[in-house]
């Protein structure tokens, strides 16, 4: 099965094939518009294209004298403000190669990457940074010089290795008569081919792996990216996701060179909302957890308001939820309920938009996990374009996203110009394109792996194109996709996400490889059951207790059973209904090993370590005992004992071949 | 004894305060006997003791809050006459409070502005109408404070009334205020009381860089006695009123009186 994309792909870039020929090309085109917007002191300063190129050339001038020559390594670490973006285009003036780092990296980390990369010079942001980079020093090697842009706390730091980011602008801007003409050298040579930057995965497993991205990965991306969106210069974002990861490259770097729009960076990450509402950006990206927690952080506001505002809220919201996304999909929709619309947008979705600095947003996405469809449809339905898009670091971002009007909770759109799609009998996605990066830096055992001599790369994703929309849907990790002993399709994550979706429930291991039918243990949320039970006068003293509780099974059984009709209406993944579950009694934890640090569920030792709750759910028992071993904060051990009780849920029959009829 | 660099490379220069035989007394109750010690530019200077050593009173009297019975107090190399306590803050001296002194109703930025009216040379009619002269003034220690807000990375909180925040931003607010005075000198009363320990190590961080960044001399009163020997360049150790220890952090910590006032040893 392949798939190419429905919007032609750009094809003809004239000369702007690298980051500094797109500088000057702003420059020219754009050069009294503002570029650069940061908040600090209370106040928005604002750098127009053609100052933030006097800026980089200083830097870039800068750089050149400490020695940096083309190909070397410059790291940049910090949160997302103007200097660092420049910091990041300076190293690309003068061919080297620019390595943003996560600025929450731990020392350790950091010495791997900057070892591994042979960073000649780390921009850093503050003395935090510089710190790590100090205690890290003696053990890389390559490390020359170290420039700080917030010199606080750092008088102490003299020596031939620190200078500060000011005292760099002023060494380039003293060379710059030598350094012009070298510069323009290098600028004039620069093409498609040159690399544009690397960026280090997080690395789930093993060490971070650098994914080198030339300039066509960068700039062919992004210009299809934005023709798919209507992306131009009078765009305005707020950059506040990590500099280092590939999406805020692509957004804030990529897309803001290639369209010439502005850059707005928050004051601080806790300044974010208010400096989010203040700009109003039209085009945005926030991972499915930020929508989650505006969304509650409204629901909660408007429990606490008064009696008419919160009936005035919950009534035209209902509307909003009716006809919200047929109006935004432009579907045919009733004059009267326009009207109710456009009194709603008046009275209360204007308003709650602008509170959330949502009301500008002409594009907004969303990407990285599963987004509960409660949560999506309400955005959707405040007429906020909240789109999907599925990506990865090697493809430079996009490999599908939704176009305006065919938006979906369940799929991840059409693929995006350029791109070609195929998805293997395993069911894995491949995707080939000119955004598909040239390989991993000194790794070539890896970049064989995930990419093949055609240019086909492994996204390590299963997932199916569907036949009736032609959208790419995603259902999880390719290695944990497995068939149940029936032959049917076996996908757990993708049935866990629907299960989480539920406020009550924090986390769920669906059990069922190799088996019969499918089972799972459910985690209850403390923190929104407790509040339910509070309200409902239910007593419990502990954890154990409440997750025991028989009106708590009952909840979680209704929840299951609406999952499972929902998966009986799906063709290829009925087989995965739930048949039994239960409540464990303790909750999931990265400290007894059961979650990653990311609080990713880790199966096979949920598995091992519960086995004799899985054995209950297939044996047919009513109960089990079990004694589980815990590890408290300060790391001892102990043991808690429960009984826990075990279900039988209700599932339904579907045509699908592989789906058993209903069993309980 | 001239100035000296420190180790980290801060410059500490000549005597800068110095109390002289200061004795208060309330009523029958003798709260400080003949104390003297010193405080020189731009250092961090640690007051220690028990409950009820009369630290609180100490700071007290060096910002004019209480007049003391007998002793003296030189600033700048000048005997101090009595003065008022708005007085003396216009000569260079800020200090924050043990419970926190804040307009609990007013917001963040608002909180820190009073304190710059130290400085600020227009008449209230001026300021009411807002015109001219008060209003660039206004604009200029708006500024100072808004850096201000950056040093101490209370962005966040700018408008947030101040009775709304947890006790630890309190805390830093009160910091703000005191050197929205632009102090010579500061008086911190237990800067990190009640607070947990990451609050405290990020107030540790502040004073440091505060002194080190404005060249700001501390005066502190600190109970944990980890934050005082980590960040002070010389501790006084009160007990009962009485001076009983004075010196760098180590000369302090080997100290038997000292040790024993901790411990405490019954008095007759």
């Amino acid at each position: 099965m392949t798939a190419t994309s429905p919007v032609q792909a750009v094809t003809d870039f004239g000369d702007l094939v690298s980051l500094p020929k797109l500088l000057a090309r702003n420059v020219r085109s754009y050069g009294n518009k503002i570029a650069y917007r940061e908040k600090e002191y209370g106040i928005w300063q604002e750098w127009t294209w053609a100052q933030a190129a006097k800026v980089i050339e200083e830097l870039a001038s800068g750089l050149m004298a400490l020695g940096v020559q083309p190909g070397d390594h410059v790291a940049v670490v910090g949160r997302n403000r103007p200097a660092l973006y420049w910091s990041l285009l300076a190293a690309g003036h003068i061919g080297a190669i620019p390595v943003p780092l996560y600025q929450d990296a731990v020392a350790e980390e950091m010495e791997y990457v900057l070892e591994h990369c042979g960073a000649k010079v780390v921009i850093a942001e503050d003395q935090e940074q510089v710190d790590k980079v100090v205690e890290v020093s003696e053990r890389i090697h390559h490390l020359e010089s170290v420039v700080y842009y917030d010199p606080r706390g750092l008088r102490g730091y003299d020596g031939e290795r620190f200078l500060s980011f000011d005292e760099l602008r002023r060494r380039g801007r003293g060379a710059l008569a030598d350094n012009t003409p070298k510069m323009q050298t290098i600028v004039d040579q620069s093409n498609f081919d040159d690399v544009c930057v690397m960026l280090y995965t997080s690395g789930t497993t093993g060490k971070p792996k650098g994914v080198v991205l030339s300039n066509r990965n960068i700039i062919t991306t992004s210009a299809n990216s934005a023709i798919f969106d209507h992306l131009t210069h009078k765009e305005s974002t707020l950059a506040y996701l990590p500099m280092a990861w590939v999406g805020d490259f692509i957004f804030s770097v990529g897309q803001a060179m290639w369209c010439g729009f502005e850059i707005n960076c928050p004051e601080s990450a806790a300044t974010m909302q208010t400096d989010m509402r203040e700009i109003g950006p039209s085009y945005f990206f926030a991972p499915p957890r930020f929508f989650e927690t505006l969304l509650t952080s409204v629901m909660i506001r408007m429990e606490d308001a008064g009696r008419l505002k919160r009936g005035m809220f919950h009534a035209f919201m209902k509307h909003a939820r009716k006809v919200g996304p047929a109006l935004l999909d432009g579907k045919p929709v009733s004059g009267w309920n326009r009207f109710v619309y456009k009194l709603g947008d008046i009275l209360v979705y204007g308003p709650l938009k602008d509170a959330l600095g949502l009301s500008r947003v002409r594009v907004g996405y969303t990407a990285g996990e599963a987004i509960g469809p409660e949560i999506f449809a309400f955005y959707r339905s405040l007429g906020i374009n909240l789109k999907q898009l599925y990506g990865q670091t090697e493809a430079s971002v996009f490999i599908t996203q939704q176009p305006d009007g065919e938006v979906s909770d369940e799929t991840v759109g059409v693929v995006s110009p350029g791109v070609e799609l195929k998805i293997d009998e395993r069911g894995e996605v491949f995707y080939r394109s000119p955004g598909a990066f040239e390989e991993y830096y000194k790794n070539a055992d890896s970049t064989r792996d995930t990419k093949d001599p055609e240019g086909w790369v492994a996204t390590g994703d299963a997932g199916f194109i569907d036949e009736k929309t032609g959208h790419l849907r995603i259902l999880d990790r390719a290695k944990d996709v497995g068939k149940l002993s029936n032959g049917a399709l076996f996908a757990p994550k993708y049935v866990e996400n629907k299960l989480k979706f539920y406020p009550n429930i924090l986390e769920a291991v669906v059990i069922g490889a190799e088996r019969d039918m499918c089972t799972v243990m459910i985690n209850i949320d403390l923190y929104a059951l407790g509040n339910w039970a509070e309200r409902n006068n239910i007593a419990y003293a502990s954890y154990q207790e409440l997750a025991g509780h028989e009106r708590v099974y009952a909840m979680i059984k209704k929840h299951v059973e609406e999952v499972n009709e929902s998966l009986a209406g799906d063709d290829m993944l009925s087989g995965c209904q739930i048949h039994r579950f239960l409540v464990l009694h303790k909750e999931l934890d990265a400290d007894d090993g059961e979650l990653t640090r990311t609080r990713k569920v880790r199966r096979r030792v949920i598995e091992e370590k519960f086995h004799d709750l899985v054995t209950a759910l297939y044996d047919g028992s009513k109960q089990v005992s079990t004694e589980t071993e815990v590890t408290y904060e300060d790391g001892r051990k102990g043991s808690i004992k429960a009984t826990l009780k075990i279900e039988d849920t209700k599932t339904l029959a579907t045509q699908s071949a592989g789906a058993k009829g209903a069993a309980a | 004894m001239s100035s000296y660099v420190t180790p980290d490379g801060r410059t500490i220069g000549d005597v800068l305060l110095e109390v002289k035989n200061i004795t208060l007394r309330f009523g029958g109750v003798e709260a400080i006997k003949d104390i003297s010690f010193d405080v020189r530019e731009g250092e961090i200077r640690a007051i220690i003791g028990p409950n009820g050593a009369g630290k609180s009173s100490m700071l007290n009297v060096i910002n004019g809050f209480y007049h003391p019975q007998e002793g003296e107090i030189w600033f700048h190399g000048k005997k101090r006459r009595a003065m008022k306590p708005s007085q003396i803050a216009r000569q260079g001296i800020a200090r924050t409070f043990q419970n926190i002194a804040l307009f609990k109703g007013m917001n963040t930025l608002d909180n820190i502005m009073t304190g710059c009216f130290t400085h600020m040379h227009t008449s209230l009619i001026e300021q009411a109408i807002w015109w001219g002269r008060a209003e660039r003034e206004e604009y200029r220690y708006r500024e100072k404070v808004e850096h201000i807000i950056d040093f101490l990375e209370i962005q966040a909180i700018r408008k947030t009334p101040v009775g709304a925040l947890p006790y630890g931003l309190q805390k830093r607010v009160e910091l703000a205020r005191a050197l929205a005075a632009e102090p010579k000198l500061l008086l911190l009363d237990e800067p990190m009381a009640g607070m947990n320990v990451e609050e405290k190590e990020d107030m540790c961080r502040f004073v440091l860089d505060v002194n080190a960044e404005f060249g700001t001399t501390i005066v502190l009163i600190e109970h944990d006695m980890g934050v005082v020997m980590d960040i002070s360049d010389r501790v006084v150790v009160l007990d009962y009123g009485r001076k009983i220890g004075d010196g760098v952090p180590d000369e302090v910590r080997s100290n038997q009186e000292v040790i024993d006032a901790y411990l405490g040893v019954p008095h007759d």
